[in-house]
């Protein structure tokens, strides 16, 4: 759905370039086109590593995972989950809230959702090409740590 | 030719080991192949309107606008504009790697960019109410309540750890895309 948006607004802008000026629009064009060109080796390895690691990590495999673990333990091994997974919100919610409603911790379903929106350890290598190894890494370690404060936060907020 | 083979060595080896992994563990071999198709999919579908707009953008906003609205000195206005650009955005967080080159080579400030891609991979507006249907307000929001906070805190911790020079030199990379 929000796909539909991003088409949308990326088709006004494009109406409204062409409309002012046929030169820069092309331009545009052609930088999109570089800048897509410049970074499809990086979109290739993250490709590949994500459908491996999400045929290893399906939806099933997750929820398990998920449902079963409790405590400190549960909550690490879930945003660790979600740090490896690269799913889209429009699979992961349903799969969240189904596990919600089978018994599983709100904290737990946190730290998978936290880290799974904000930590991308597959696709490393394009967060790399244009921030560098040092600021990749540590965005991705911080983002891990918070998605695991979050989720006690959230747990805490679901049942206060 | 050897040039591109040396860009295209990890994606070569990614492809070989996924095809090796899919050859010699055959009770993946179903799911591999279809979460390949699912994760292309995906990306073919994201991938132009994104671009796109980043080549507008680049073509359209003046350098001297970008410093002034989302630069060094733009304060709380720039900060709240970050994360307005992230939330408005659609589609997976390595959308917005390409999106924040061009920000960076327009001249917004390296916190902001950081905040931009925090705003993007947490605060989407149509992926919150996704989750609020879901989840339940309560849970979307207090997510959502802690994450903002999160997101500055990561964006000040990245800033102050990373070494000036270092900064300096992802500006300098990114003044190279066009």
């Amino acid at each position: 759905m929000d796909t539909f948006l991003l088409y949308g607004i990326a088709a006004i802008g494009l109406a409204l370039s062409l409309a002012k000026d046929r030169g820069k629009t092309k331009m545009a064009l052609k930088k999109a086109w570089k800048a897509f060109e410049g970074i499809l080796p990086q979109f290739l390895s993250v490709l590949f590593l994500v459908a491996g690691a999400l045929a290893v990590l399906d939806t099933e495999t997750i929820s398990t995972f998920l449902g079963r673990g409790s405590g400190i333990l549960g909550v690490l091994g879930a945003s660790l989950i979600g740090a490896i997974t690269l799913i889209p919100g429009f699979v992961a919610f349903p799969v969240a809230a189904a596990l919600l409603k089978g018994g599983a911790g709100a904290t737990q379903i946190a730290a998978f959702v936290s880290s799974l929106m904000m930590v991308g350890v597959v696709t490393l290598p394009m967060e790399m090409k244009y921030f560098g190894k040092r600021a990749a890494l540590l965005r991705n370690a911080l983002a891990w740590l918070f998605s695991i404060a979050a989720a006690f936060f959230v747990g805490w907020a679901v049942s206060a | 030719m050897t040039a591109f083979i040396k860009r295209y060595a990890a994606a070569i080896v990614a492809a070989l080991a996924f095809v090796a992994f899919v050859l010699f563990f055959p009770a993946w071999r179903g799911k591999a192949l279809d979460s390949m198709v699912f994760q292309t999919k995906t990306m073919l579908l994201v991938i132009p309107p994104i671009f796109i707009l980043l080549g507008l953008l680049d073509v359209w906003v003046p350098r001297e606008k970008m410093i002034r609205y989302m630069g060094e000195g733009s304060g709380a206005r720039g900060t709240v504009l970050a994360f307005f650009l992230g939330s408005f955005a659609a589609g997976p967080l390595y959308g917005a790697f390409p999106f924040a080159a061009v920000l960076m080579k327009k001249g917004a400030s390296f916190a902001n960019i950081l905040i931009f891609i925090g705003a993007w991979s947490t605060t989407k507006i149509p992926m919150l109410l996704f989750e609020m249907a879901a989840l339940g307000k309560r849970f979307a929001l207090s997510r959502l309540a802690v994450d903002i906070v999160g997101i500055l805190i990561i964006a000040w911790a990245i800033k102050l750890a990373l070494p000036r020079k270092e900064v300096e030199r992802l500006y300098a990379e990114a003044e190279h895309i066009d």
